[in-house]
């Protein structure tokens, strides 16, 4: 492949997909939150938790409909730029998407409209219903989108079919029950609460710094302090490194995050800090915490964590054992019923996309020196400074959150939240620091499985369409104009919406300045 | 529980539904977007019309986005050569579909008349250019497409953006535009205010538009029939066979596309029906008969969707450049396994879906007045 095209397709992949993920962790988790407010008005009755309701509900409408629009380009984006990725593993990868689409897409879809639009047509708790659903629906896209990413990550349950030249199923259980996928939705959409609670709790600081809907901030602030508590920890203690043992390349990214350039002695220290250097292969000062990394890779004492250097010779075997396979398919090619090829394939095929890498630099794999080989085997090493200190970013935000609410839940408790002010700038200059680690965690999930778009299956330069990088250009000038355009706008409704604050329309009842008063409900006005 | 070769035949009628599905819930939706500068004329009568759709435009656009699923998950080789082959007609067609939820839902987050212009042409764009573009798409379809695959089954496509206008499949790309307006004015005859000025326009330029779709349609049919258009399958194809599209071989042939007719002429049913429900649309819009005339702009939709499908059987995207790359119903598919485990799938989330859409329907009914419009906080 031309490798022009093959960057400017992963460019635009990352700047379409990076783009979408702005807005649907909001999405996830304001959907849940408005959930929550809304249930506290219908148990509660009190008119202020539907102003809260419909407030946010407007804010999460803003942030909303770009994660729709932004979606459509996702959902074809692997038929336009990355057709032979498309057809080696549409057997698999295409189910969950069309099960995403019908599971999920049509009930948060259809029941968003309903949200907006039936505040007086149904009654309070339907309405309630209709939110559940929403945030249901939104939940359940991520689960499947994410059972589609994990089996990406570790491609289990199917295998090669030279007669059909893809990848078949062979146990769906095992792609739907994938660990990595499991451990990823949950990671995914606790982050989503995150980003959602410091986006309530932020706004809801700046409303009180400014002394401005203070009753409707104060009582947000509570509902972000716990929610975000409960969330932020699960990020963090059910975070994504319950499938780093699982796969070769799941080990490799491992390594590369913590720069391990060799297997150390078991139980192997947790690299806090140190300046990876790729030529030289070994990490300048380190600083290190015996023991740590050993207990949370492979949860015991005894069990090595492997490093990059054996994990690369582990790949020069795979490589050398594919081009057998290699070798087989195109025999079977021409020959499909050829027996003894047949055989060679069966028994080298777990390696078939070792063999590929090769393609990168030799048009035919079989005519690779052992010397090319062992220098191919060094394409299985991610960019490790960029794993390292993306995944140092983002585990310290992490663990910021957690401080964040875990301070924020104790003044809520107090009832000093409303009044702490240097918490409340805190709280506010925070906003950005959720999507920032989001966006990070995408890159380290996407960037640490390189060189493969199928972990050991699919090379990502083999994966694309064969486009014209002029049509390339083309796409990538006119997602980033339109997509900048939209954002710019997005961000000025936002602040717009959040001047104008929750008490915008005729039927909602007058501020509410103090704890005390209850507010009677207007007549909706005809 | 079903063989492979039923399976097939039933994910090729499934995506006949996912299509016609789309293009008769969200048709309207595209349709009404197309004509919502012209029906309409002040910023009331606007958001009148824009808010007839408001609360459902969607849902009906995940038909779109699962149709896009289920190719992919059923006809791997049609979402990976027809999407990257048609790759600006796509980028077009998802900016445009862009456009449409953000006008919708920024336009009446301001004032000013200048920002609330800007959408509605914006809206427009997000109706009538995907509208076009899917209809030049299926003549392109219908013509066959550039491209080929080698041993790896890697496609290679062989054209640009504007080879994909030609005569034909413009003609196509007005069909679907006009059949999609058609069916977006009677959606308004029954939504707006009855008797005021968008319901008069609305009827208008629905008699037009349901005159242009039978003009246009015959006149396809013409081309189909008499033209240099189809393709005939000279091996016989095994309908069990594993999906590979190298063993099939094809050739040009003009004609072809009819010869389904001759040998099953209860396909038949397919085009009578489009004329006939583009006529009962006429004729319901003209005598002020409105849930008929969506009903027969629904049903002329179904039946021109299902001639394109009908009329290809059992090819789903030929090659004009390479007949023996062709893919059809027997060799593109996915393995019988993925076929039946969503079928499985389908048959029980599929009803379900329709259970709680008609239920989103069923709340919203009612016509959108411009008295609405004025006092409903909750509208756009």
């Amino acid at each position: 492949m031309d490798p022009g095209v093959v960057d400017l397709s992963r460019l635009q992949f990352a700047l379409t997909a990076l783009y979408h993920f702005l807005f649907v962790p909001l999405t996830l988790g304001l959907s849940f939150m408005l959930v929550i407010m809304e249930a506290v008005y219908v148990m509660t009755d009190r008119p202020i938790w539907r102003v809260i309701t419909r407030f946010w509900s407007k804010l999460f409408a803003i942030n909303f409909v770009l994660g729709v629009a932004t979606g459509l380009t996702m959902e074809f984006q692997f038929g336009t730029n990355w057709s032979y990725f498309s057809h080696y593993v549409g057997d698999i990868f295409g189910a969950p998407l069309a099960i995403e689409g019908l599971m999920a897409f049509f009930l948060e879809a259809t029941f968003v409209g309903l949200m907006f639009f039936g505040w007086n047509k149904m009654s309070k708790l339907a309405h309630l219903g209709v939110t559940f659903m929403v945030a249901l629906g939104t939940n359940l896209s991520a689960l499947w989108i994410l059972v589609a990413n994990g089996w990406m990550q570790n491609p289990a349950g199917a295998t090669f079919n030279p007669e059909t030249m893809r990848m078949e199923i062979s146990d769906f259980g095992t792609v739907l029950f994938n660990p990595i996928a499991q451990a990823k939705f949950v990671h995914t959409v606790s982050a989503g609460y995150v980003c959602a609670a410091v986006f309530v709790l932020g706004i809801s600081a700046l409303y009180l710094l400014r002394g401005k809907y203070v009753g409707v901030a104060k009582r947000s602030m509570a509902v972000a302090a716990a929610f975000g508590l409960a969330s932020s920890l699960s990020v963090v203690v059910l975070g994504d490194e319950s499938g780093y043992a699982l796969t070769d390349n799941q080990k490799m990214k491992l390594a590369a995050i913590e720069a391990a350039w060799h297997t150390a002695p078991a139980p192997a220290g947790i690299t806090l800090i140190g300046i990876p250097d790729v030529a030289a292969r070994t990490t300048r000062y380190a600083v290190e915490v015996p023991w740590v990394l050993g207990l949370i890779a492979t949860r015991s004492l005894d069990t090595e964590v492997t490093g990059m250097s054996e994990l690369v010779l582990k790949a020069q075997e795979r490589i050398t054992s594919g081009v057998v396979a290699y070798d087989a398919v195109q025999k079977l090619k021409t020959d499909p019923t050829n027996v003894r090829e047949r055989a060679r394939f069966e028994l080298h095929k777990r390696d078939l996309g070792y063999a590929l890498l090769l393609k990168a630099h030799v048009a035919d794999p079989r005519l690779a020196s052992p010397k090319l080989i062992a220098v191919t085997a060094w394409d299985v090493v991610p960019n490790v400074p960029l794993m390292f200190w993306s995944f140092r970013a983002m585990a310290f935000i992490g663990f910021y959150m957690i401080a964040l609410f875990a301070t924020a839940f104790v003044l809520a408790s107090l009832r000093r939240h409303d009044s702490t002010r240097w918490f409340l700038r805190i709280a506010l200059y925070s906003i950005p620091l959720p999507w920032i680690a989001i966006e990070l965690g995408w890159m380290l999930a996407e960037i640490g499985r390189q060189p493969w778009a199928i972990e050991g299956v699919l090379p990502t330069f083999l994966a694309t369409s064969t486009l014209s990088v002029a049509a390339l250009w083309t796409t990538i000038i006119g997602f980033t104009v339109l997509y900048g355009a939209l954002a710019v706008i997005e961000v000025r409704l936002m602040i717009a919406a959040i001047r104008k604050g929750p008490f915008e329309h005729v039927d909602d009842p007058v501020p509410d300045q103090s704890d005390t008063v209850v507010v009677p409900i207007l007549p909706v006005a005809a | 529980m079903f063989d492979y070769e039923t399976l097939r035949v039933i994910w090729w009628a499934l995506l006949g539904v996912l299509l016609i599905g789309f293009a008769v819930t969200d048709g309207f939706d595209l349709g009404v977007a197309s004509l919502l500068p012209f029906v309409a004329r002040n910023d009331a009568e606007r958001r009148m019309v824009i808010n007839s759709v408001g609360p459902t435009w969607e849902g009906n656009q995940v038909w779109f986005i699962t149709g896009g699923g289920a190719i992919f998950a059923a006809w791997p080789f049609v979402y990976a050569v027809s999407f990257s082959g048609f790759y600006l007609a796509m980028f077009l067609l998802l900016a445009a579909l862009i456009l449409r939820p953000v006008g919708f839902k920024y336009r009446s987050k301001r004032p000013d008349a200048a920002w609330r212009s800007r959408w509605d042409w914006a809206l427009f764009v997000g109706g009538f250019v995907p509208a076009l573009v899917f209809g030049v798409a299926v003549g392109n379809v219908l013509l066959g497409a550039p491209f080929r695959l080698d041993s790896d089954l890697r496609s290679f496509y062989e054209g640009g953006l504007l080879g994909l206008f030609t005569p034909f499949a413009l003609l196509c790309g007005l069909l679907s535009v006009a059949m999609l307006a058609l069916h977006g004015a009677t959606w308004l005859t029954f939504k707006v205010e009855r008797g005021g000025p968008v319901h008069r326009r609305a009827r208008s330029f629905g008699a037009v538009a349901a005159i242009l779709t039978l003009l246009l349609f015959a006149g396809g049919g013409l081309y189909v029939a008499f033209g240099d258009i189809g393709y005939h399958m000279q091996s016989v194809a095994d309908p069990l066979g594993q999906s590979n599209p190298l063993r099939t071989t094809t050739q040009h042939l003009a004609g072809a596309w009819i010869s389904n007719y001759a040998l099953h002429p209860w396909m038949l049913i397919a085009p009578v029906l489009g004329i006939g429900g583009a006529v009962l649309a006429f004729v319901g819009i003209t005598v002020g008969a409105e849930k008929s005339s969506f009903g027969g702009s629904a049903l002329a939709i179904t039946g021109i969707i299902a001639t394109v499908g009908l009329s290809m059987f059992p090819y789903i995207l030929p090659s004009s450049i390479d007949a023996h790359s062709s893919l059809t119903v027997w060799n593109a598919s996915s393995t019988p396994a993925t076929l039946g485990l969503m079928l499985f799938v389908t048959a029980i989330l599929l009803p379900i879906v329709l259970l709680y859409t008609s239920w989103a329907f069923k709340v919203m009914w009612g016509r959108v007045t411009t008295a609405d419009v004025a006092t409903n906080p909750d509208f756009y």
